[in-house]
């Protein structure tokens, strides 16, 4: 294939989207720059606070500095959590699909179903759901004798968001490996049949190689995902018992919005924010080096 | 009796578990809340729409439908038509920038949205836009456009760039090209992405709610309102909540041979 032509003009044809992301993006950042670097004292009248928000965030011995340390450790271990049951169930679930078929619409369709719920819906289902009195998960986990309650356990709270989150994004998951699996040809599979190859080795060496592209982007989404969870814990758990569930953009809004505690909110907003665009621009270059490779 | 095979077993108990909370939501919503309190049940006794009819008859729900719906909407077109020739722009040149430009509608898509709920709030109260369907529609531009840029950037990649350059040859003009033979050979991709931008525009809700207090309130945001008044009224959270999933359950059935797809960004 030969070279995309190098035209400078074609920035005629990304201006609309720049000026777009411009005014969403670029503005409401520099407003939490501007709020990160001073202290308003009274309504409009503003201190230079220099890197004060900073030095107090970044510091585990400060208030707000162990807030923000619980908090990452927290989302952290809930993303990784989340990912190591997300991603291998999610294959497990797509290599069950049927590759061809009148089933196969539908089953996409049901499995798309979860993802196409308003988050706070999601959230609605499960606090009922979960209820010991009116819910068939709560009833039944209580049934069996376990000291189930959402509300009041903390690790009732942690297991339901983890149980809401594989519920919610697993098929994600099963969509991408799905679509990777349907394009490795059949020849591939009739040439591991005549080496007589097990369905292990069939998955090792034929399957998982060419899922490694879409595996890469399942997992970049998913733990973006995780790491900006707010509206599930939100409505379920309400960030509690205590901050159990308290998870970064919860802490966040709760220092912005809650006690509109507008310096320590800035600072963590930018910090919180260069740590998602760090992870990003690392998968987005394993990504685009797989690309280049042709390994897709 | 004929033997299932463990694949099939497995594939058919992840979907029994996936649907039951949604089923659970639905025979709730079927019933009155003396009934929910009363027992737990497998399915609704005494079947009853008594919820919905009271949601169809309320103008608060029927108005709050209608904006989320006009939100959504505005938000889709303005995406998908902003984000067409930048991702041919992105697939047939190269040009100053692009690899920067690029990553950085993405970095977007990554961003959580808890970050912008404070700075947007008094962007669109500044511009008076606070309250309105475009304060929402506008806001969620903020990761639809760039959503809309991978997707159809790479629907873009599976059509051969000798087709623009016969038409060039045949003197076709290049708004001419892009209208007539370009936009209906990715139909399918511009299909995708509208519905992408549907459902992360219909169930995004923290900015939406954020950017509006009584005027343009989104269904959700009446949702949550009925939580604290009087108690909870189970049955009624329950339809509302099924109402909710109807408009994505509606789009979905025609783009299902395709969601796979637009999930890898349009590129396997």
């Amino acid at each position: 294939m030969t070279e995309k032509p190098y035209n400078n003009a074609a920035w005629w044809m990304v201006l609309p989207v720049l000026v777009f992301v411009l005014f969403s993006a670029i503005l409401p950042v520099m407003t939490v720059v501007n709020y990160s670097v001073q202290d308003a004292m009274a309504a409009n009248h503003f201190f230079w606070n220099s890197d004060g928000w900073f030095r107090d965030l970044l510091n585990p011995s400060t208030d707000i500095g162990a807030r923000f340390s619980d908090a990452l450790t927290r989302n952290l271990a809930f993303s990784v959590l989340a990912l190591l049951i997300e991603v291998p169930l999610g294959i497990s679930v797509a290599l069950c699909l049927p590759r061809t078929g009148r089933t196969v619409g539908p089953f996409l369709v049901v499995l798309a179903l979860p993802m196409l719920i308003p988050f706070n819906v999601v959230g609605t289902i499960w606090q009922i759901f979960s209820r010991a009195d009116i819910g068939l998960f709560g009833a039944a986990l209580t049934g069996l004798g376990l000291n189930y309650n959402v509300t009041q356990n903390a690790v009732s709270a942690w297991s339901t968001i983890v149980v809401i989150d594989v519920w919610h994004w697993t098929p994600l998951v099963v969509l991408l490996s799905y679509a990777g699996l349907r394009a490795i040809p059949d020849a591939f599979y009739q040439a591991a049949r005549i080496d007589g190859a097990s369905r292990w080795a069939t998955f090792a060496y034929i399957e998982l190689p060419k899922l490694r592209r879409v595996l890469v982007l399942a997992i970049l989404l998913r733990f973006m995902q995780t790491f900006m969870i707010y509206t599930e814990p939100f409505v379920v758990t309400g960030g509690g018992p205590g901050s159990a569930t308290t998870f970064l953009s919860i802490d966040l809004v709760k220092i912005a919005l809650g006690q509109v505690d507008l310096g320590n909110a800035a600072a963590m907003s930018l910090v919180y924010n260069l740590i998602t665009i760090t992870l990003c621009w690392i998968f987005y270059t394993i990504m685009t080096q797989l690309d280049s490779r042709g390994d897709s | 009796m004929k033997r299932v095979p463990l694949p099939r077993l497995a594939l058919g108990v992840y979907m029994v578990a996936l649907m039951l909370p949604i089923y659970w939501l639905v025979i709730l919503s079927l019933r009155s809340n003396e009934d929910i309190m009363s027992q737990l049940a497998l399915w609704p006794h005494h079947p009853t729409l008594a919820k919905y009819i009271a949601i169809f008859n309320d103008p608060t729900w029927v108005h709050a439908f209608g904006i989320s719906l006009s939100y959504v909407a505005i938000n889709t077109v303005i995406s998908v038509c902003v984000a067409l020739p930048a991702a041919y722009a992105f697939n047939r040149y190269r040009f100053v920038g692009d690899k920067h430009m690029f990553f950085w509608l993405l970095s977007n898509l990554m961003a959580p949205t808890a970050i912008f709920a404070m700075p947007f709030f008094n962007l669109y109260y500044a511009l008076g836009l606070f309250d309105t369907v475009w304060a929402v529609a506008l806001a969620h531009c903020l990761f639809n456009v760039p959503v809309a840029v991978w997707i159809l950037e790479g629907f873009i990649n599976g059509v051969p760039r000798e087709i623009d350059e016969t038409a060039a040859i045949d003197g076709y003009s290049f708004p001419r090209f892009f209208i007539k033979i370009f936009l209906p050979l990715i139909a399918n991709g511009i299909g995708v992405t509208a519905f992408f931008c549907f459902m992360f525009s219909w169930i995004e809700q923290l900015l939406a709610t954020t950017l509006t207090s009584s005027n343009a309130l989104p269904f959700a945001a009446v949702m949550r309102r009925s939580y604290s008044a009087a108690g909870m009224d189970w049955a009624l959270l329950s339809a509302a909540g099924v109402l909710t999933m109807i408009p994505g359950a509606l789009v979905i059935w025609f783009v299902r041979n395709h969601i796979a797809k637009g999930f890898a960004l349009g590129r396997v």
